[in-house]
């Protein structure tokens, strides 16, 4: 898992450390694209463009869909994994607090024990 | 004994799940083990309470924590927040079902959730879930806030605790 997240992180940062391909996350921010918009855009060949496209989409920050013959991209799984970001922050907290929730209620259930066995004498 | 106990404790531990079932919908459900009526002891009486709401780990300190368990009745926590400020917390219960649920308001906020605590024992253990419902899409995804800086006080005293354990070696 470690690893897996260790790999994500380094194509990440590999694909964000050229211009054109920010410059295209950021457009795809805006609006879902085709490559050949995208390339239009940035002045470049289509083939050029396909290789940018690629490198983000081995990222995971982008993903594409071929329909008929245009290939549409969009921005990719960041707002899941925002998402989920979101939610293990909200776990952690419950979780550290029900932790020493779990303390408190060993606590009563060892007294309940200890009064039961009090009466019973 | 005692060994028994404590991997009774580890089985339930870990276990807390969250869920996102709505735009402004959050459920947080735990399994404990012990009696429904005594984990709702635990969450109703304010010396009890105290203890655990927010967990040391996280830095932060309750002043104070008044709780009227009863429709209509108010609670109240206080926070240390900052050098020499405070945080309020408050709200009143809408229901009151023991040992089984609780609805309270949080009013610190015009966005703050509607929350309900439900318990459901089963052959002596207890399902915890806490539904937070809130007012909006934007309500919900803002309270990040407040655990967002919680955890980052827990990253700050993890460090602090590494430093401290080592230096005592």
């Amino acid at each position: 898992m470690v690893q897996y997240q260790q790999a994500r992180f380094d194509a990440s940062f590999a694909a964000l450390a050229d211009a054109t391909r920010r410059g295209v996350l950021e457009l795809l921010g805006r609006a879902d694209a085709s490559i050949t918009e995208l390339a239009e855009k940035f002045h470049m060949t289509l083939t050029g463009m396909k290789k940018h496209v690629g490198v983000l989409e081995q990222a995971g920050l982008v993903v594409t869909r071929k329909v008929g013959r245009v290939r549409t991209c969009k921005l990719g799984l960041r707002r899941l994994e925002e998402e989920a970001a979101w939610i293990e922050k909200h776990r952690q907290l419950w979780d550290a607090r029900f932790d020493e929730l779990d303390k408190v209620v060993e606590e009563l259930k060892r007294k309940e024990r200890a009064d039961g066995r009090k009466k019973r004498r | 004994m005692d060994a028994r106990r404590e991997g009774d404790v580890a089985s339930t531990k870990g276990r807390t799940q969250v869920e996102r079932k709505s735009d402004r919908e959050l459920v947080i459900s735990r399994t404990f083990d012990a009696p429904a009526r005594i984990v709702f002891e635990a969450w109703t009486k304010p010396e009890l309470f105290k203890r655990w709401w927010v967990p040391k780990s996280f830095g932060m300190e309750l002043l104070s924590c008044e709780q009227d368990v009863r429709v209509g009745g108010a609670y109240r926590l206080v926070f240390r927040h900052g050098e020499s400020g405070s945080m309020a917390f408050h709200g009143k219960y809408l229901e009151v079902v023991l040992p089984s649920r609780l609805v309270w308001t949080n009013e610190e906020s015009a966005d703050g959730s509607v929350t309900t605590l439900t318990l459901e024992e089963k052959g002596g253990k207890t399902l915890l879930v806490v539904h937070e419902r809130y007012p909006s899409k934007e309500a919900c995804e803002a309270n990040a806030g407040a655990a967002d800086g919680m955890s980052e006080s827990f990253d700050q005293l993890d460090e602090l605790l590494v430093t401290l354990v080592s230096a005592r070696r």
